[in-house]
């Protein structure tokens, strides 16, 4: 069944969107991320224009986080003064995001930029969480959490702050600095941005496991709304059709997915998605080194686009 | 219907050589299952005298959707990554161009008479002059579109009868733009154009597509916070509703 989008302009098969959503569902909710990360450069791959791509991917995590940080606020699992302040950060940092995307998309850059944000983040993240898990699979017993000497820097700066549902008695620049590069990545590559702020939390902020979810969840679901709402003003590039069908398909995904995570081990799973970090950062980087079959490319610079 | 235009075009007074025509539709709207569509035009050369025996008549038919401005840029391997490098300026090319003609185009239509009327795909793209090998870029616009079906030159794709009724098909895609789509219609002999008539066809968007794109354009602010309440509703939703259902 073809449709055609509105604002993307093209016309898609119905079911391949269903589809993509309920594959990028099913992931999310085996790994608990966003999936931000795989549906942006999918949605370029079918052949969405990429402002739309990213912006409507934002909307995306909007509907898939929102469901999940409310199970996470059954489970008092937010702290809500953290998840505030990285907010406030991320706000920032997803403005200041926008202008760098604007400016690189002037230099004609656009695609260079993102491609090698996902490459060097994606690739780090990927990398560390893999050797990561296979150390904790060696080792015997429960892992225990690795807390790096960033951390006492930390303890070391002004402007201390408590925040009591993390147990932590911090200064209030180093989340603000973590949500605001965490939002300045949402606004250029079309992420939530999870798989940044997690271990930011874990190993920078050194919050304890039982609130990183919930927190990191809190703060993606409005830097990626005020993200959305910030490309349908200033671009006209949210495709609420196109949304619609991603987030029918990533919800139901994402409850098959669930249902299959808790059945594997935390470990498994880690290095599942290490590797699948680790397959678009390997992807992405063999298109910018790979000699192109089209040296050409086309920017249209029509109303709206 | 169509055959009794022809017969009211033919009885009125009429110059050495001249179009009547007709296309099948003057509006395509686009709705949610709009997959692209098939327009028909026809038509026939009409005549006082008898025509010259020498050169033939030959038609050809294009159909031009908006222009807009572009870039086209080209990349090239800097420390061993492909990046953009070089880039020019288009001031307009059409977003579709389909070229439908009665024989090989070049023996058609005189360099001439395509140069004034902008005929052949390459005259209708308008660049900004300065860029050194230009050429080659337009070129690869042209490869591009009609790689993705925006432009497409179909040469005896018209069917010309007894030299006067001439009718060809010609497939608006599915990624169509809106706006107005010009239909023109020209008789050639010897590459110079005899006649030359024009039609518009209004391509819009129709339904819930209308609806969307306009709130997205005028109440931009309004649209992308329905989008969040849509997203919010359904995120919510959804799961509330597996929870139910104890899945």
């Amino acid at each position: 069944m073809q449709l055609y989008l509105p604002i993307a302009e093209v016309s898609v098969n119905a079911f391949v969107l269903l589809g993509l959503g309920g594959l990028v569902g099913f992931l999310s909710g085996l790994f608990g991320v966003g999936g931000g990360f795989l549906i942006t450069p999918l949605l370029m791959l079918i052949g969405v224009p990429s402002g739309v791509a990213v912006a409507t991917g934002a909307n995306q995590v909007v509907a898939s986080s929102i469901s999940g940080v409310l199970a996470q606020f059954k489970r008092r699992a937010v702290d809500m003064k953290m998840g505030t302040v990285l907010t406030i950060g991320g706000l920032v940092g997803s403005t200041v995001g926008g202008y760098v995307f604007d400016l690189m998309g002037k230099l004609g850059q656009t695609d260079l930029f993102v491609q090698l944000s996902y490459v060097l983040f994606l690739g780090l993240v990927g990398g560390m969480m893999l050797t990561e898990s296979i150390r904790s699979l060696r080792r015997v017993g429960a892992p225990k959490v690795r807390r790096g000497t960033v951390h006492a820097i930390v303890h070391e700066l002004p402007f201390k702050v408590k925040f009591r549902a993390s147990g932590l008695y911090i200064s209030i620049i180093p989340p603000l600095v973590a949500g605001f590069f965490v939002g300045f990545l949402s606004a250029i590559m079309g992420v939530g941005g999870g798989f940044i702020m997690v271990p930011l939390m874990i190993y920078i902020l050194g919050m304890p496991t039982k609130v990183v979810v919930g927190t990191s969840l809190f703060q993606i679901t409005f830097v990626t709304a005020y993200t959305t709402l910030v490309h349908a003003v200033t671009h006209h590039t949210v495709d609420m059709m196109l949304a619609l069908l991603l987030i029918l398909g990533g919800v139901i995904g994402a409850q098959i997915g669930t249902k299959v995570g808790i059945r594997l081990k935390a470990e498994q799973l880690r290095i599942l998605l290490s590797l699948l970090v680790l397959a678009v950062a390997v992807k992405i980087g063999f298109d910018l080194v790979l000699t192109p079959s089209e040296l050409y490319s086309v920017t249209t610079l029509g109303v709206g686009r | 219907m169509r055959w009794l235009l022809l017969l009211l075009a033919l009885a009125l007074p009429l110059r050495a050589e001249e179009i009547v025509s007709g296309v099948s539709t003057s509006d395509v709207s686009i709705d949610t299952s709009f997959n692209g569509t098939a327009i028909l035009i026809y038509g026939a050369a009409m005549r006082e005298a008898p025509p010259p025996d020498w050169p033939l008549l030959q038609v050809i038919v294009t159909v031009e959707g908006p222009a807009t401005p572009l870039v086209i840029r080209k990349k090239e391997r800097v420390a061993g990554i492909w990046l953009n490098r070089g880039a020019v300026q288009i001031a307009s090319a059409p977003s579709f161009y389909a070229v439908a003609t009665t024989g090989e185009l070049g023996d058609i239509l005189s360099p001439k008479e395509d140069a004034k009327h902008h005929v052949s795909i390459p005259s209708t793209i308008e660049a900004i002059a300065g860029a050194e090998d230009e050429e080659a870029y337009v070129q690869a616009l042209q490869r591009i579109r009609e790689g993705t079906g925006q432009y497409r030159l179909a040469q005896n794709a018209v069917l010309l009868l007894r030299q006067s009724l001439f009718r060809t098909d010609i497939t608006l895609p599915a990624n169509l733009i809106e706006g107005d789509y010009r239909v023109r219609i020209f008789l050639t002999r010897g590459g110079e154009v005899v006649d030359m008539q024009e039609n518009v066809i209004d391509v819009r968007k129709a339904g819930i597509e209308r609806w969307l794109y306009n709130l997205a354009m005028e109440q931009p602010l309004a649209y992308g916070l329905l989008s969040l309440i849509m997203a919010m509703v359904a995120g919510w939703g959804a799961s509330e509703l597996f929870r139910r259902f104890r899945w």
